[in-house]
């Protein structure tokens, strides 16, 4: 307590002397300043790393998509329409069955094909095939397609989402990776 | 027992506890504010707490990766010790702490509690509406299962008709282009940490608003709200019958948060925990996704709207109805308290819960969405059989074949996505009945590539038939009913004629 008080006494010397009325203003003035200052461009030095970081979507913008295999021709009858999967080239090691992404192929004739994404346009919900009808209907709000992707019925603001594809090697490759929705289809 | 007591002191001398407790705890209340109707929000914050609580005993156990996630759910339900019944808990205490916070959004609205000098608590509880929501909406996605990843789905879905930059918030969202590994991450960590931490701050600023600006007094009619005495009436009451919160206006809160903390432990013993429902495997479509009852009514809504009204409801409506609510205190800050003297508020609560409730049974019976497997596995009525030609026989087999069943109901059973077909004969004669099978229309899909004319035939020979059998098949009035021979002698045409005129 002593001391306290004892260093309070001594630097109560010149400079503050006249404490209460107006203190040094150009020292601690500019002391505040110039923290406040060292603060505001530590901030920044601290955001820009950190808006970058979660943000990243804005500015790195590679083409998620690449060419992915669905397998041999032959797996794929002429005027049928199949489901088929495939492994999503934008994975990490630790997403298990999440990664593995179906979608509809219906093979016309030859290498005439139409791959159409799994995902309403309404909502974006797996839609089924129902070969006698030859309808694609969707279980949450009831959007219908015909088998060619157009839409049939319902709430869906457009045909089925259709991946661009290859044959080579006899196989079929389609373009995927992303999820497709209005602003974004495959 | 001196010591004790010096101890007592000199801990308050340093933390200044008593101080604190007559600012908090023991600040005074208008007496009348210790009602039944004032208990909702420290129910809320209670369910909060235990959410908390709970919450962090499951991330224990929780593993937020995609490969993982549903495992350690199903370890919590099965394996881990009391693992079921702290999901069961956090579960239940979500569904109270929802239906608790909107119970007392509604009595703060009723009871004209945002009011001035109010504004701002009002303002706070907004922004708390909104979090409480966005943790509902994380939590369903914590229960990483079909449901939770078709969730996202729509969520990201909803959030790609964004004009202009939807495809970046889709992956900001998702944390990438499609729902993988980082997605779970980034909705477990506004889950675990940056909502909730919001919610505290919150939280203690709607608290501290309640202490400077006091508790509302209980309304009474016509005693209107004036900004230039409001302030001096307010502590006229509390001069005149103010008491401490703590212990003399505290007594129904606390009996109520007991019912609460037994109501929450009850549902959770007697239904059990959520969950989960199917791996969240995409390739398993044969799903029926459907959110949480939180956003049931949002998602009957989406079913029901015209499409050329989505992107303004999605988007318009709820930036509206926040700019609404958010507004509330400026434009309606004073006057009549009391909802005796407020019909159209009264009216606006019953309207908006009875549109959110019927919403939200629509969205449990979701009577829009096809029944999937109803034409393998629903059977025709006997009577519907019963008597009919090969011809009408076929055109039933047709009916069931070609799905049309998932749509249409018969007997009661099947798709209500369409009418039901029991009597049809009675409204669609059966030329309409040909163009509507082969060119669809009003919501239904045309079947004319995929039927054969034979079978349109046989079908509509069976809708002829379905109908009451005192009813007869509705016709074309510019054709005569059932045209009948002429009479062949003159004894036949007699016999034909009324008794009369013989």
């Amino acid at each position: 307590m002593s001391g306290a008080h004892e260093q309070h006494g001594r630097s109560d010397h010149p400079a503050t002397e006249q404490k209460g009325n107006t203190p040094d203003p150009t020292r601690r003035d500019w002391l505040f300043t110039a923290g406040v200052a060292v603060n505001v461009a530590a901030g920044l030095l601290l955001a820009i790393p950190l808006v970058g970081f979660v943000f990243a979507s804005f500015v790195e913008r590679k083409d998620p998509r690449t060419w992915i295999s669905l397998g041999p021709l032959d797996s794929y009858p002429e005027k049928a329409t199949r489901i088929a999967m495939y492994r999503n080239p934008y994975t990490r090691p630790w997403d298990g069955e999440t990664a593995d992404i179906p979608c509809w192929v219906r093979r016309l004739q030859g290498n005439q094909f139409q791959v159409f994404a799994i995902n309403c346009t309404h909502l974006g919900c797996p839609v089924r095939w129902f070969q006698e009808s030859g309808l694609f209907l969707c279980p949450c709000h009831g959007g219908a397609y015909y088998e060619d992707g157009a839409r049939a019925a319902g709430p869906p603001p457009r045909g089925l989402y259709q991946y661009n594809y290859k044959v080579e090697n006899g196989q079929l490759w389609v373009k995927g990776g992303e999820m497709p929705t209005l602003s974004n289809p495959v | 027992m001196n010591w004790l007591r010096k101890s007592a002191i000199w801990l308050d001398d340093r933390l200044h506890l008593t101080a604190l407790y007559a600012s908090t705890a023991g600040h005074e209340v208008p007496a009348s504010a210790g009602s039944w109707f004032y208990v909702f929000g420290s129910a809320t914050l209670l369910c909060f707490v235990i959410q908390v609580i709970t919450g962090a005993c499951l991330a224990f156990v929780y593993i937020p990766s995609t490969n993982e996630a549903y495992t350690s759910l199903e370890y919590l339900n099965h394996a881990q010790f009391w693992g079921w019944y702290l999901r069961a808990v956090h579960n239940w205490g979500s569904n109270f702490m929802v239906a608790i916070m909107t119970a007392h959004m509604i009595q703060v609205f009723l009871f004209g509690a945002y009011k001035y000098p109010r504004e701002l608590t009002w303002v706070s509880g907004i922004f708390l509406l909104l979090c409480t929501l966005a943790m509902a909406f994380t939590g369903q996605v914590m229960r990483f299962d079909q449901d939770a990843y078709w969730g996202l789905t729509i969520g990201a879905s909803i959030t790609g008709r964004v004009p202009l930059i939807g495809s970046q918030l889709v992956h900001l969202l998702l944390a990438g282009p499609i729902i993988a590994g980082e997605t779970l991450s980034r909705f477990f960590t506004l889950h675990v940490f940056i909502i909730p931490g919001l919610i505290i701050a919150i939280v203690s600023m709607h608290l501290r608003l309640v202490l400077t600006k006091g508790i509302n007094e209980y309304p009474k009619p016509g005693h209107p709200v004036h900004k230039a005495t409001y302030d001096a009436e307010y502590a006229e009451i509390l001069k005149k019958e103010g008491v401490p919160f703590v212990p003399h206006a505290i007594g129904k809160d606390l009996i109520f948060a007991g019912i609460v903390i037994v109501g929450i432990l009850g549902c959770a013993l007697i239904f059990g925990p959520k969950g989960p429902g199917g791996p969240p495997n995409p390739t398993l479509v044969d799903t029926n996704p459907r959110p949480d009852f939180y956003f049931l009514a949002i998602f009957a809504a989406l079913a029901l709207l015209p499409d050329w009204m989505e992107v303004m409801v999605l988007f318009i409506a709820p930036a509206v109805l926040l700019i609404f609510l958010l507004a509330l205190p400026f434009i309606s800050g004073t006057g009549e308290k009391s909802a005796r003297r407020r019909p159209v508020a009264v009216l606006l609560v019953v309207f908006a819960m009875l549109v959110i409730g019927v919403l939200a049974y629509m969205g449990q019976t979701s009577p829009w969405s096809p029944q999937m497997s109803g034409w393998s596995g629903d059977a025709i009525p006997v009577e519907y059989v019963k008597g009919r030609t090969p011809l009408e026989l076929h055109g039933a087999l047709v009916f069931q074949n070609k799905q049309c069943r998932n749509c249409h109901s018969l007997g009661g059973q099947g798709g209500e996505r369409g009418p039901a077909l029991d009597s049809v004969a009675t409204r669609l004669t059966k030329d309409e009945m040909v163009r509507q099978v082969i060119q669809g229309g009003g919501n239904m899909p045309a079947y004319g590539k995929k039927l054969s004319p034979a079978e349109v035939d046989a079908l509509v020979a069976f809708m002829q038939t379905l109908r009451p059998k005192y009813v007869p098949p509705v016709r074309n009035s510019d054709k005569p009913e059932n045209p009948k021979p002429l009479p062949r002698d003159v004894a036949e045409l007699r016999s034909a004629l009324p008794r009369m005129n013989r």
